[in-house]
């Protein structure tokens, strides 16, 4: 099939101006993915190109790239998925990350944040003599964050990254869920709550499901960050704005068949932090000037009494 | 210039545990790897790791046979001895580490059978193992604060007197050259596979160490030796696991048989590897084949024990041929998969030259002879990096003397670098590499005759007269992948050279080196390694007596 792809392009050793994209139109059989085409282009029309490569078959993590937009692994991505005879491909380096030539990205932040969460197995006390005993449904639980194989396509693409550079990110937060799941680690109260109370933890991910739509490895980074803010909350780490937001937003649907935002916004806060109240103030102010305020008391919504019979029937359900 | 006591080339497994054996050890150590650890080819051991354990019932002297067995005698057999005994210890510490091996219904390690052996003693988790194991290996790493050259390129061993002071590498990143002194370096770079065309080896095989030691002086041992795996996929020659035929799989021919019934009667699809790919290609040479392949069928298994047991060979199946397991039987034919020769090394990773050591792919203890048992080398991998580095510590310690610390040979490399970028233009490095690896999956694969070992060598002499006209079209400094691919090129014509000289050399048939012309195993002149020294001609050759202590060279049957 014929193909064009639109590289981007970047040289740091050159001022000469350059085009942000450059179009290589080649020939390549059907079966062919969007690695193949990028060696293609390296190793038969433009040397200068610069691209991680390796194992080719998903299990190194080394080619991930944008493709049309979208983070994915260029080897695990056939052409055909994603264009067709005559069609053009645009491929990018990850985003996210600063960039060090062409499609090449420097991962140095990527891996600073997977070294902040100990990603390494404790344990207390003298080693056994064999193996430790677990199940293997716990092991074959953690597969699912094993098969992360740190290709960084989730964190090119999360939406909470994009704007806090902060945030630890889908990959290390599925890292460290795979410590806090695995019944042989010692810390797991610990893990759990150094990332509940931390700038940049589990509770700064917005649920955009970006990450799970774009890890090659089904590892679904966002499902393990949820499933560590209910370990967290389990683990008794209820004084967080996390959790505040959370139970805020439960009581006033459950009260109003609602949600009450003016109190959400305060609850979520703290009552008693003044300081973060202070911050909230202008954007009330500038809210009410624009006749956007939430009412001070909330409306109840007209089925309320069905939906706190919902809530009841799902209460005792799970009691 | 950087200065370290021990320098590990490679980040795999064999390199990180070299490097957590050293700092346990109170020494300063560095790796340099010329990509990140995680991405290093350990990853691509599906299958698991092998070893007998004692709180099993298991005998390690059974394990010793079966590889000695595996590997047509020719390894040497108190090496073979030295693993198999503490393979149990190394699993457990690999579990101990935190490997989330798959469980047996007790909640202990589960095993499942893999090819010739007799027993179940094979480790794994799912079909990751080797990635499972490579990245709780990184972990450790994390753990120790290792200190690290990540997208490093060693470009030539600094040699003072004969012995090893170090390496002059790239800084990908900028493209500056480098000293790094150390007392004592270790290759654990891995394999040469690149060098064929299809193989199952990734981008990054292309025996750096293996090259760079034989430059310095140091043997490669039984080069010729290429373990061809029975199951690759015919379009990139990606590979499919011996785990698929350990859980039960089988091999069928184009009449629907279970061929392996002819070759290998008791052991079936679980035969050697050089065994199962000699039969392989006999039915597909013989016009039993589909495709140019034969096929593996799981459909019996069914879906569930697939997804469980194998789920990345699922994910293979449907990334590359867009077929379902479950289903449908796979194309796969034999294809290029290991080395099993490499620098010349012993038990305790020591090579012919002082101050440096060897270990994993890119290492010949030897443990496997003319053909590797499966799962043999992550374990190889875990316990002759952890020697290895025990051995250089202990040269360290005893032997090493600090070096004077001049820039010379960092000097000539970057003259030679710079040589290279200002070719004018000239054949492009993937061009030459391609007819040098497609000559050597002709000639130099799971048949091979005298004609055929000829016609490789004089590709060999043709390709090397080419590469210093091969150039560049990326002139700069910064992540030039297009030097690096001459500098490569440069590695896997010298191992080529070497393992066709080797091919030439051993006049019979023992395991994967095996002549339509000399079919028979000639126990009474070729129990011998081979050994290739380079010079500025031709390789010099000789050989050494392999080491026989427990298992006499009987006629290999399965």
């Amino acid at each position: 099939m014929q193909v064009t792809i639109n590289l981007q392009r970047f040289d740091p050793e050159t001022d000469a101006p350059m085009a942000k994209y450059q179009e290589y139109e080649i020939e390549i059989s059907e079966v062919s993915t969007v690695l193949d085409a990028i060696i293609k282009i390296h190793e038969e029309i433009d040397g200068t190109v610069a691209m991680r490569y390796s194992c080719r078959s998903s299990i190194c993590g080394s080619c991930a790239i944008k493709i049309n937009g979208s983070a994915a692994l260029g080897c695990k991505t056939r052409l055909v998925e994603v264009t067709e005879d005559g069609g053009t491909i645009t491929v990018e380096p990850v985003g996210n990350l600063p960039v060090v030539k062409d499609l090449v990205a420097d991962f140095a932040p990527f891996w600073n944040k997977i070294k902040s969460v100990n990603p390494y197995l404790k344990t207390s006390g003298p080693e056994p003599e064999f193996e430790r005993i677990a199940s293997n449904e716990s092991m074959t639980n953690l597969l699912t964050a094993q098969n992360c194989i740190m290709c960084g396509c989730c964190v090119s693409d999360c939406t909470v990254l994009e704007v806090d550079s902060t945030f630890a990110g889908p990959a290390a937060l599925a890292k460290a869920w795979r410590f806090t799941e695995d019944p042989r680690d010692s810390a797991t109260n610990e893990r759990l709550k150094t990332l509940n109370d931390a700038d940049g933890g589990m509770w700064d991910c917005t649920r955009c499901m970006k990450c799970v739509e774009v890890c090659p490895k089904e590892v679904a980074p966002m499902d393990r960050i949820m499933e560590m803010r209910e370990a967290a909350i389990q683990a008794g780490n209820t004084n967080t704005p996390g959790y505040r937001h959370t139970e805020s937003m439960y009581n006033s649907v459950k009260k109003n068949g609602r949600l009450d935002e003016t109190r959400l916004a305060i609850d979520s806060a703290g009552w008693t932090n003044l300081p973060r109240l202070l911050d909230l103030a202008p954007i009330g102010i500038a809210a009410m000037r624009k006749g956007k305020l939430p009412p001070i008391r909330p409306h109840k919504s007209e089925d309320h009494k069905k939906i706190k019979d919902l809530y009841d029937s799902v209460e005792n359900e799970s009691e | 210039m950087y200065e370290h006591d021990l320098l590990i080339i490679g980040a795999g497994l064999a390199g990180l545990r070299g490097a957590i054996e050293g700092i346990q050890e109170g020494l300063d150590v560095a790796f340099m790897t010329k990509v990140h650890p995680v991405r290093s080819h350990s990853n691509a051991a599906q299958g698991g790791i092998n070893a007998a354990l004692a709180s099993r019932g298991d005998d390690w002297e059974d394990h010793a046979l079966a590889t000695v067995k595996g590997s047509d005698y020719l390894a040497d057999q108190s090496a073979v001895e030295t693993m198999c005994r503490e393979a149990g210890d190394a699993i457990l510490e690999l579990e101990h580490m935190g490997v989330i091996f798959s469980r047996n219904e007790e909640g202990k390690l589960a095993v499942r059978r893999f090819g010739g052996q007799r027993v179940a003693r094979t480790f794994f988790v799912g079909a990751i193992t080797g990635q499972a194991l490579l990245h709780v290996m990184y972990e450790q790493i994390i753990k120790h604060e290792a200190q690290t050259y990540e997208e490093w390129f060693a470009t030539s061993l600094i040699m003072e007197d004969g012995v090893c002071r170090g390496v002059v590498a790239m800084d990908m990143k900028t493209g500056e050259l480098h000293t790094v002194r150390a007392k004592a370096v270790i290759m654990a770079s891995g394999g040469a596979g690149r060098a064929y065309e299809p193989t199952a080896q990734a981008a990054i095989c292309t025996g750096d160490g293996q090259a760079l030691a034989y430059r310095a002086g140091s043997p490669l041992m039984d080069m010729e030796m290429i373990q061809y795996h029975p199951t690759t996929l015919p379009t990139n020659g990606v590979l499919m696991s011996e785990a698929a035929r350990g859980e039960g799989g089988y091999l069928l021919n184009s009449n629907g048989d279970r061929f392996m019934e002819k070759y290998a009667p008791e052991y079936m699809e679980l035969a050697s590897r050089d065994v199962v790919s000699r039969a392989e290609q006999t039915e597909i040479n013989e016009g039993r084949g589909v495709d140019g392949c034969v096929l593996l069928d799981l459909r019996h298994l069914g879906r569930d024990f697939i997804n469980e047991r194998l789920g990345y060979l699922q994910e293979v199946a449907t990334d590359f041929m867009s077929i379902d397991l479950a289903e449908q039987p796979a194309k796969i034919r034999p294809g290029m998969h290991y080395n099993m020769g490499g620098i010349k090394a012993d038990v305790n990773g020591r090579t012919e030259i002082p101050g440096l050591f060897a270990a994993g792919e890119a290492a010949c203890v030897s443990i496997h002879g003319a053909n590797r048992l499966g799962a043999n080398s992550l374990l190889e991998a875990v316990l002759f990096g952890r020697r290895a580095a025990a051995g250089a510590v202990k040269f360290i310690r005893e032997e090493a003397e600090r070096s004077v610390g001049d820039e010379s040979v960092k000097e000539s490399e970057g003259k030679r670098l710079q040589e290279i970028l200002d070719r004018p233009k000239g054949p492009r490095a993937a061009a030459v590499r391609r007819e040098l690896a497609l000559e050597m999956d002709q000639n130099m694969a799971v048949f091979r005759d005298q004609a055929g070992m000829e016609s490789a060598a004089a590709k060999v002499a043709e390709v090397k007269k080419k590469l210093p006209g091969v150039s560049t079209d990326n002139k700069g400094r910064i992540f030039n992948i297009d030097l690096l691919s001459v500098l490569q090129l440069e590695n896997m014509v010298d191992c080529a050279e070497a393992i066709v000289a080797g091919g030439l050399m051993r006049t019979e048939s023992r395991g994967a080196h095996n002549r339509t012309d000399l079919t028979a195993r000639d126990d009474k002149n070729w129990l011998k390694h081979t050994l290739a020294y380079q010079t500025e001609g031709a390789p010099r050759m000789d050989t050494s007596p392999v080491d026989i202590t427990r298992f006499e060279p009987v006629e290999r049957v399965y």
